[in-house]
């Protein structure tokens, strides 16, 4: 069936035609620099840093700044795929500490069922699996409450929150699990080519998120939701399976955060993770992503992401006190969306 | 009573208003009629303060006067009722009606009693019989319309601006508007009236101010005019719609509705649909006309797979039953929708135009599992020729463009999915003249190359001109069915009137 279409009547002449808003020099200037405005701040941020202590510039120090953050980055870019969609997931938090739990637990210890007189021991890879697993399992249901029963993801993942914490709890019976063994700290604090092997971790998933995002389907479908989820329904999406999707990659990011987190400890706490959901969401808006859906980039959220952490890691140089640094904190993510929205009106 | 002289309104350099003048006359409804795109918010925007800068003066009352925001222009007595309605809908009439000018006791607090009694005077001047506790979201959108007005002569208006006041309400809504619009100039108010159905302002307005890209074209005292005349200064060109009809035969149909169903969602045993029956064949054009509430939108939407679990019939394309559960199954089976509101349900308005046309079909842009840019390009570029979409590249957002181009951005986002039948709900509401044209041509070239379509409409000039066959709803049944040439307006509305009340 061919939809060739023409316009016969050629008497007929379009209106004046459209002239788009020309963009004048100055107003390009501007935008131009709305666009790097994150990585102007970086950069003002780290020389200000960099003047005021002698060891921020420091190839350890480098390299500390980009472990400590990786973590978050691994949290934050599930956390963006989120917001993308429109939702938010509070959950995260607890996700890492269940997941850094079970995995612990499960080396080892293994599961041991007396009755049955069944012991399975689990490998480091056995481990690593039931933990992403465990991850991926939780952000499932919480896309599932949200699509099948409408809950608000607000609603739903402060639940999970409670909920995944409260699993934590009860696996770990409320003390650390320690004493995992050399070849599972190598997650955590292992090198691999000169660069510690969490950043390999957190680079691969935002050059995957990055691909993603642009260049397939899902991430298309992901910011159509956002941008108009009855449009993209009439579109033929598939809404519900869509968010499912992205909550349980949320789920897994969280868990592969949790497993950096217990590697690098050495030991699965049952309060891991505590707030954590906070510093994701604040990478995700310092990154330039709208709360309310279809717009924002895995690339301003790592450049959240590194923000955070570069301030974090050079106040602590500083020598300010952790409670100032809160505040700091604070008014930076403050700061970085009202520049955004002065930006958006413009 | 307030004249404006000279205005001149530029955006990023793109003149919106170019030396317009123009005289507003108390006690008389002034029509501003032009295109989409003519100036025609732009300039009441400015006379009721929304763009506090601008070049030129207004003359209100015989002194100059300047407004910084809305609230210094409603202040002196203009106030304006936009398309979109500002009403907060879980707030009753009163405290909607009071919003931001309560009036409060002696100790400080509410005073309900007397906002209640003044609401209740206005609404008894305007005839909107319900109790001024009513929250306004079980009204009708007629009667938040009321109350919109409501709103504008508690503060004593004496410019009452009215922006496409009757674009979302029915027929017999539209007599009340128009009683109030009478008896509101026997008070001696200024209307301002804005709207693209011309038909209305021949029955309404004593003055009329045509704006045409930017420009004041003309302005004078509506008897005497007519429609074609307006029309013509409006574009600047004759305008014919060309009528060509394809005879029905359902033997060879294209599309087959048997028996279709809808129960309402919340309420047990009413229908919003009933037995629905009806065939189109290749290359018709098929009218569906009903007033609001009449199944209209909710018979598309049931053969767009949205209302799978609530409908019962059959629907078979090329004499082969099939089921749709969601739009996914109706695209693959050849069916297309253009919804009734495309900004809310047609388009991703932060997304550009590219994106938006290869929405539906991104599975064909792909290579690789990966989407490929040049693809996309190619599929975009194509429907924007072909629809002659004016737009200054493909990665244009959509929301940056005028009503008809995103209407035909949705028209070319349905064409991608190639399909056999193409529905469009209210495909015209809300664009000029021109692109209503070009619209009306495309669906009849559509039609020649052999697509079935359904238009549905509830403005009679428009169905009684594209339609091939022409079916009437009222209260979720079909109640006439009518060849186009046979057909006029008395019979088809006769027969779209509710019969229970």
């Amino acid at each position: 069936m061919s939809s060739k279409v023409y316009i016969e009547d050629q008497k007929i002449k379009p209106n004046s035609p459209y002239s788009p808003p020309e963009i004048t020099n100055p107003k390009q200037y501007r935008t131009y620099i709305a666009k790097f405005q994150s990585l102007i701040a970086l950069i003002v941020l780290c020389m200000a840093i960099g003047l005021l202590s002698d060891n921020f510039f420091t190839v350890t120090n480098g390299w500390n700044v980009m472990r400590q953050i990786s973590v978050n980055v691994c949290i934050s870019v599930g956390m963006t795929l989120v917001v993308l969609t429109g939702g938010i997931d509070l959950s995260v938090g607890s996700i890492l500490a269940l997941a850094g739990a079970i995995a612990a637990g499960l080396l080892k210890f293994g599961i041991g069922i007396s009755s049955l007189d069944l012991y399975i021991g689990f490998t480091l890879l056995g481990g690593i699996l039931a933990g992403v697993l465990t991850g991926t399992l939780l952000g499932t249901f919480n896309g599932w409450t949200i699509t099948k029963f409408n809950v608000p993801p607000f609603v739903a993942t402060l639940a999970m929150l409670t909920i995944a914490r409260g699993l934590t709890m009860l696996w770990t019976e409320g003390f650390p699990i320690s004493g995992l063994g050399e070849n599972f700290s190598f997650l955590g604090s292992g090198w691999f080519l000169g660069i510690p092997l969490p950043v390999w971790i957190s680079g691969v998933i935002v050059i995957a998120a990055m691909i993603m995002t642009n260049k397939t389907r899902l991430g298309r479908y992901i910011y159509a939701i956002g941008g108009n989820e009855s449009a993209a329904r009439l579109s033929g999406i598939n809404i519900h399976k869509i968010k499912i999707i992205v909550y349980a990659i949320a789920g897994a990011l969280a868990a592969v955060g949790g497993l950096i987190v217990t590697s690098r400890l050495n030991s699965a706490q049952p309060n891991a993770g505590i707030s954590y959901e906070l510093d994701a969401i604040a990478a995700v808006v310092i990154g330039g992503t709208s709360l309310s859906g279809g717009r924002g980039t895995i690339s301003g959220t790592v450049l959240g992401a590194v923000i955070i952490g570069v301030l974090n890691n050079g106040l602590v140089l500083l020598d300010v006190s952790p409670f100032w640094q809160q505040v700091v904190k604070g008014v930076v993510i403050l700061l970085a969306v009202i520049v955004d929205k002065s930006n958006s009106k413009n | 009573m307030l004249i404006a002289e000279n205005i001149t309104k530029q955006f990023s350099g793109v003149k919106a208003l170019d030396n317009v003048c123009l005289e507003l006359h108390a006690g008389k409804c002034n029509a501003i009629v032009g295109e989409n795109g003519a100036g025609k918010s732009t300039l009441m925007k400015i006379l009721s303060g929304v763009y506090p800068d601008f070049e030129g003066r207004i003359i209100y009352k015989g002194k100059q006067v300047q407004f910084s925001n809305p609230k210094e222009a409603q202040d002196c007595g203009i106030a304006i009722i936009h398309q979109e309605l500002n009403l907060i809908p879980y707030l009753s009439i009163s405290e909607n009606i009071f919003l931001g000018r309560e009036i409060t006791t002696q100790w400080g607090g509410l005073d309900i009693k007397q906002m209640r009694e003044r609401t209740r005077g206005l609404l008894q001047k305007l005839k909107l019989n319900v109790p001024p506790d009513t929250p306004v979201h079980q009204l009708k959108v007629g009667q938040q319309q009321v109350v919109e007005i409501a709103k504008a002569l508690l503060i004593d208006s004496e410019v009452i601006i009215m922006d496409e006041p009757t674009s979302a309400i029915s027929e017999s809504e539209v007599e009340v508007l128009f009683e109030i619009i009478k008896s509101l100039k026997q008070e001696n108010k200024t209307i301002v009236y804005i709207s693209h159905k011309l038909d209305e302002l021949f029955k309404i307005a004593d003055r009329f101010i045509v704006l045409r890209d930017g420009r004041c074209i003309e302005s004078g005292d509506m008897p005497g005019m007519q429609h074609d005349d307006l029309i013509r200064k409006m574009v600047g060109r004759e305008i014919k719609i060309i009528r060509k009809h394809v005879s029905n035969n359902c033997n060879e149909a294209l599309l087959t509705v048997q028996d279709i169903s809808l129960k309402h969602p919340a309420r047990s045993g009413e229908n919003l649909l009933k037995n629905i029956s009806f065939c189109l064949s290749h290359g018709e054009i098929i009218g569906i006309f009903g007033l609001m509430g009449s199944g209209r939108t909710e018979l598309m939407e049931t053969l767009f797979g949205l209302n799978a679990r609530t409908f019962s019939g059959r629907i078979s394309i090329d004499n082969e039953e099939i089921i749709i559960k969601t739009p996914l199954d109706a695209i693959k089976a050849g069916i297309a929708l253009v919804p009734e509101d495309r900004k809310k349900d047609g388009l991703v308005l932060g997304m550009d135009v590219k994106q938006n046309i290869s929405l539906p079909v991104l599975n064909n842009v792909e290579s690789m599992g990966f989407l490929s840019n040049s693809k996309e390009e190619t599929l975009a570029e194509d429907y924007i020729e072909k629809l002659r979409i004016k737009t200054s590249s493909d990665t244009q957002k959509v929301k940056n463009l005028s009503g008809g181009n995103q209407q035909k951005i949705v028209l070319a986002k349905w064409l991608a999915t190639k399909p056999k039948i193409l529905m469009l709900d209210e495909p015209t509401r809300g664009i000029d003249i021109n692109a209503k044209n070009e619209i009306y041509k495309l669906i009849q070239s559509l039609a020649d190359a052999g697509l079935g379509i359904i238009v549905v409409s509830s403005e009679l000039p428009e169905i009684l001109a594209i339609s091939d066959r022409i079916l009437v709803m009222a209260e979720g049944a079909l109640t006439a069915e009518f060849p186009a040439n046979e057909a006029t307006e008395d019979m088809i509305l006769k027969a779209a009137i509710p019969k229970t009340i």
